[in-house]
């Protein structure tokens, strides 16, 4: 007994100090590096990059999804590959290639589905969250001859169901999994021309597709979807020389306080300011460029907003009380994205053409830290797992 | 004989303007502004996104000048932005040729 002992235990110690201490993910989350398609893997308590994934494919516009767990990241990237990466330990855990082209995707409410959509061929495909094995297979089919649509603006809505926009037919439809496998599918037709993405509400109630080929939005009460889709914002721009868009805002996040939702306008250097009981605008805040993401610190307090090519060296900051603009960033060379820290005291941002990642107090707006990083576009951080639409 | 001599000759002209007029440092900054900037519509791949695929396959038998006009005046009505203000038509034609020629990240 005793011998064995002795010959286990150092054993038992040789094996413990192999593995790293167990640690949890809450402070986790991954930045794209897009042109070597590889993957930081960051934590927010001390700033660091923890290490790096390869072997992504094209990550150009790749966007991420968590498992409730907060242990895998779903990446989404344009050669249509579905990589599910376990981020504890850096490893890839499963990878397909499930289309030729796709944009975005999203978990179901219940974590078990992973939804992609994609241009080409035009549709949503489904998987097991688990097994990346197919699930469902939704071509986006419009008008009579079978023509099939660019699916954009995909998110998870409650009671497990899927919404998404189809830019060329000009659609909404939504895919409801509550009853298995094989959804049930409402469409929307006529929503306006050209969405070309689309957010949910923090609640999950509204879905709102934005439009490029006219004024205004398109808004989906998810509570009374018999209602059907409202133009919101109809009149917004009338009349007013659009400018051209070197880039395509993104309805990524909501941002919005208890009285106001913030959206990008399209072809005007400005935001929008929406009140939220009845859709109407508030106002228009001018501000430095095209507006790409419009993002709410997560206590609503301020808006933070990063602008298109060829404005794209500045992120400005709106205070939501006096809708001013409260400061003007410089994080360098082709500001692509910003993330904030789950409570909001940091905003992580990256500037592709600098190679970094700069890291915001959001009280001081003072440098907390910089990361050198490869040409970094998204940035992703694990307390999406427990947030629709996200 | 003399002819053969004379086409190299206008040959070696027609390359030594392009080349002066895109340098270095410019085809650089195009190259940069096709991957990342043209490539968030396009895909960086250049096998298309929001907007159709530009690799050789695709753009096979399409007019160059058509390619070209569509570039600085952009497609009104889609999201095809005009780049002219921003890229002279020299750096546009460079542009084109280089799509013709296949770019890989
Ligand atoms: C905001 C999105 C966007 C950006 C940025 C963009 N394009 Fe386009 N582009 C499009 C769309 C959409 C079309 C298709 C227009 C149509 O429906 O006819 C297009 C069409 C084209 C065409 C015509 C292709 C054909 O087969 O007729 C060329 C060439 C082209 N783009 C080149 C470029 C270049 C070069 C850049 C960068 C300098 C660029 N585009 C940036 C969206 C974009």
């Amino acid at each position: 007994m005793n011998a064995l002992l002795r010959l286990v235990v150092p054993g038992l110690l040789v094996l413990l100090a192999a593995c790293t201490t167990p640690r949890g993910t809450g402070d986790m989350g991954v930045v794209i590096e897009r042109a070597s398609g590889s993957l930081a893997i960051v934590e927010t308590t001390h700033d660091s990059r923890l290490g790096s994934v390869t072997g992504l494919g094209d990550l150009s516009h790749a966007s991420v999804v968590y498992s409730r767990d907060g242990r895998y990241a779903y990446i989404f990237g344009r050669d249509g590959g579905l990589t599910k990466v376990d981020i504890l330990t850096e490893t890839i855990a499963k990878r397909i290639i499930q289309s030729g082209n796709s944009i975005g995707g999203a978990i179901s409410q219940d974590g078990k589905l992973v939804a992609v959509s994609n241009y080409t061929p035009g549709g949503v495909r489904v998987f097991n969250a688990d097994t990346l094995q197919p699930v469902a297979d939704i071509p986006a089919v419009y008008g009579t001859d079978g023509k099939r649509s660019k699916v954009v603006g995909l998110v998870d809505a409650p009671d497990q169901r899927f919404v998404f926009s189809l830019y060329d037919a000009g659609e909404i439809w939504i895919a409801d999994f509550s009853q298995g496998a094989t959804p049930a599918i409402t469409r929307f037709k006529n929503i306006g021309k050209q969405p070309y993405d689309g957010l949910i509400s923090p609640d999950g109630r509204y879905y709102i597709a934005g439009l490029f080929g006219e004024d205004g939005m398109a808004l989906l009460d998810l509570w009374h979807p018999q209602q059907g889709v409202k133009r919101i914002l109809n009149h917004y721009g009338r009349g007013q020389r659009k400018l051209p868009v070197y880039k395509m805002p993104h309805l990524e996040g909501w941002a919005m306080t208890e009285e106001y939702a913030f959206l990008p306008s399209v072809g005007h250097y400005e935001v929008l300011v929406v009140k939220r009981n009845n859709w109407q605008q508030k106002a228009a805040i001018p501000v430095h460029g095209q507006p790409v993401f419009v993002m709410a610190r997560p206590d609503g307090h301020q808006i933070w907003v990063n602008f298109a090519h060829p404005r794209n060296d500045t992120v400005q900051v709106i205070d939501t009380e006096s809708l001013k603009i409260i400061k003007t960033l410089k994080p360098g060379k082709a500001v692509l994205h910003m993330e904030f820290t789950p409570r909001g005291e940091q905003v992580w941002i990256s500037a592709r053409d600098s190679n970094q990642v700069t890291v915001y107090d959001t009280r001081t707006f003072e440098v907390i830290a910089t990361l050198p990083m490869d040409k970094p576009s998204g940035i992703f951080f694990t307390d999406r797992a427990h947030k629709t639409g996200l | 004989m003399a002819r053969g001599l004379v086409v190299t000759g206008l040959l070696f002209v027609a390359l030594s303007v392009s080349a002066d007029e895109v340098s270095a440092p410019r085809r650089d900054e195009l190259r940069n502004l096709l991957l990342q900037d043209c490539g968030s519509c396009h895909g960086m791949t250049m096998k298309g996104g929001l907007g159709p695929a530009l690799t050789p396959q695709a753009l096979q038998g399409k007019d160059r000048e058509m390619l070209v006009v569509t570039i600085l005046q952009g497609r009104p009505g889609t999201p095809m932005p005009p780049w002219q203000g921003m890229l002279s038509r020299a750096d546009v034609e460079w542009l084109v040729d280089s799509l013709y020629q296949g770019v890989t990240p």
